[in-house]
């Protein structure tokens, strides 16, 4: 442990997380343009390079944690002089995305709409996480903290953009229905993400001695997303119904597991948007449960919808009956265990925030009280790690397969 | 919805966006303690803050790791002080590596933190919750 401390395991951690939401995201945007929107990508020779310039930028990031060399910050805590080939990956996924959409006749259905927003606001939050290089934004922490979560908070909205666009198109996949990309009202919700995506970032710093605008007006637009939620809850009835008629599809089963965790977390995103309750859970275990459940629940679980539809479309046939247990055993494992991981982290945030402002413990007592709660959340991680495993072995295996004939 | 609506929609949300971008950039973040008491050692203080990478598990405003404790009043909290956090620089603690740092490194991390300590007020322990749900700082 000493050789690999937390200071150096955190960020790869978090670098990984990221790189597996944005290979799996733009992969599937690569793959699926041609095949099924009938749009031809206007190059093929910039994905090649699209991919090279991840995968080195990235072994270069493992290389500069591993040696302890940091300079950034959250997220991006290698040295800045590699974000330079990130924005050049990205400028050419834009490019030739946009290229190729370009193309399209007649009404883009929302989900090219969401990749396309995706993109552009990936590229803007991206440098503006880069702005604290200049002395007028990093010598004044609060500006310098106020524009980081602003641009973190809207590059986070940017992958949920990529994700939740295939997420749409999977369910216009699965259910063969086209409508389910061009109504009315998946552009209003679309809209209205985008609203929270660009203006609703700042719970993230209730606390933080910016201009108090910037919180009443953050706390206005979340709670915009009550709209969201009581949609969620209004089809929540025929949602149910469809859910029951098409569960035996693998890919539909994830997408499904995923409007429960988008149902929870948004719940719990609401009410920490709120800065009375803000002010008790700033800072706990319960902000970490919103990003994991977000990231695991949601994110994930939509990802690996996309992973299971496209592998089976490139390897031409089905799962077989082994495959697919596999496979519906580690869903549930992985999801009775994100359960059982994001309660323990509610709890462990309710308490640390409730002691923190007692202020009757110091810091090491409050982490005492609270380790039968962090126990369970490491049992239950290792629960999510199994069942990932069971749910991704049978597509490694097949994809292998399929690269080596 | 019409192609027109929809761009229409864009438009006002792009517009809105970048101005108040410009707000978060100038007015919004103008009023704090900063720029003018900034000394040119805490100016280094906070690029070393982020050379070892303190946040992985140091919190500043709430915001970082959880393994350790919100360090942005460390100067002034009750029975700590510079000498204290000078203290865990130097040879770190069971659960704090050491991190080999100079004289002049701690001296830069002291000042950079004493700069933040100024700032404001963190975690908050003393507030007012108002009816519609804010909350006013005692």
């Amino acid at each position: 442990m000493s050789a690999f401390p937390f200071f150096k395991s955190r960020p790869l951690h978090v670098s990984m997380v990221i790189a597996w939401i944005f290979l799996s995201a733009i992969g599937g945007i690569y793959y699926y343009l041609p095949r099924y929107c009938k749009l031809p990508l206007f190059s093929n020779k910039l994905p090649r390079l699209h991919f090279w310039i991840f995968l080195v930028t990235g072994i270069a990031i493992l290389c500069c944690y591993i040696a302890g060399k940091f300079g950034g910050r959250k997220y991006w805590e290698y040295p800045p002089i590699l974000a330079v080939p990130i924005v050049i990956s990205w400028l050419l996924f834009g490019f030739n995305y946009f290229k190729t959409v370009a193309k399209k006749a007649g009404e883009w259905p929302v989900y090219l709409w969401m990749w396309g927003t995706g993109i552009l606001f990936f590229l803007f939050t991206f440098c503006e996480s880069y702005l604290w290089l200049f002395p007028y934004f990093r010598n004044n922490i609060v500006r310098d903290i106020t524009v980081q979560w602003k641009a973190y908070g809207a590059l986070v909205g940017s992958w949920n953009m990529l994700v939740y666009g295939t997420a749409i198109f999977l369910m216009e996949r699965i259910k063969g229905d086209e409508s389910v990309a061009r109504s009315k009202l998946s552009f209003a919700m679309y809209f209205l993400g985008l609203t929270n995506l660009l203006f609703g970032w700042a719970h993230h710093i209730y606390i933080v001695p910016a201009h108090s605008f910037i919180r009443y007006f953050a706390y206005f637009i979340s709670m915009t997303e009550l709209i969201i939620l009581a949609k969620i809850i209004g089809n929540w009835k025929s949602s149910l119904t469809e859910a029951q008629k098409d569960f035996h599809l693998l890919p539909y089963k994830f997408i499904v597991a995923s409007d429960f965790w988008i149902f929870a977390n948004l719940t719990l995103a609401l009410a920490i948007s709120v800065p009375a309750i803000n002010i008790f859970t700033h800072g706990t275990h319960i902000t970490v449960a919103h990003a994991m459940g977000s990231m695991i629940g949601i994110n994930t679980m939509i990802l690996l919808a996309s992973c299971i539809f496209l592998i089976e479309d490139i390897a031409k046939h089905e799962y077989t009956i082994g495959e697919k247990k596999a496979i519906t055993g580690g869903f549930w494992i992985l999801n009775f265990s994100l359960v059982i991981f994001f309660i323990a982290l509610l709890f462990a945030g309710a308490e640390k925030g409730l002691l923190i402002i007692e202020d009757k413990l110091s810091f090491q007592e409050i982490m005492q009280h609270i380790s039968p709660f962090l126990t369970l959340f490491t049992i239950a991680g290792f629960g999510i790690f199994t069942g990932a495993l069971l749910v991704v072995t049978p597509s490694v295996k097949r994809i292998s397969k399929y690269l080596r004939q | 919805m019409s192609s027109i609506t929809k761009k229409a929609i864009m438009a006002t949300l792009f517009l809105s966006f970048i101005i108040y971008t410009s707000f978060v950039y100038t007015t919004g973040t103008a009023n704090d303690a900063g720029e003018n008491m900034i000394t040119e050692q805490s100016k280094n203080g906070k690029l070393l803050f982020q050379k070892y990478n303190c946040v992985a598990c140091h919190q500043l405003y709430g915001l970082g790791g959880y393994m350790g404790p919100d360090i942005t009043n460390v100067i002034s909290g009750k029975g700590k002080g510079p000498g204290y956090a000078k203290a865990f620089l130097k040879s770190g603690t069971q659960r704090m590596p050491d991190f080999h740092l100079s004289d002049n490194e701690i001296e830069e991390l002291v000042a950079y933190l004493t700069y933040v300590d100024k700032t404001g007020v963190s975690p908050v322990k003393r507030f007012k919750i108002n009816y519609n749900g804010t909350v006013a700082q005692n």
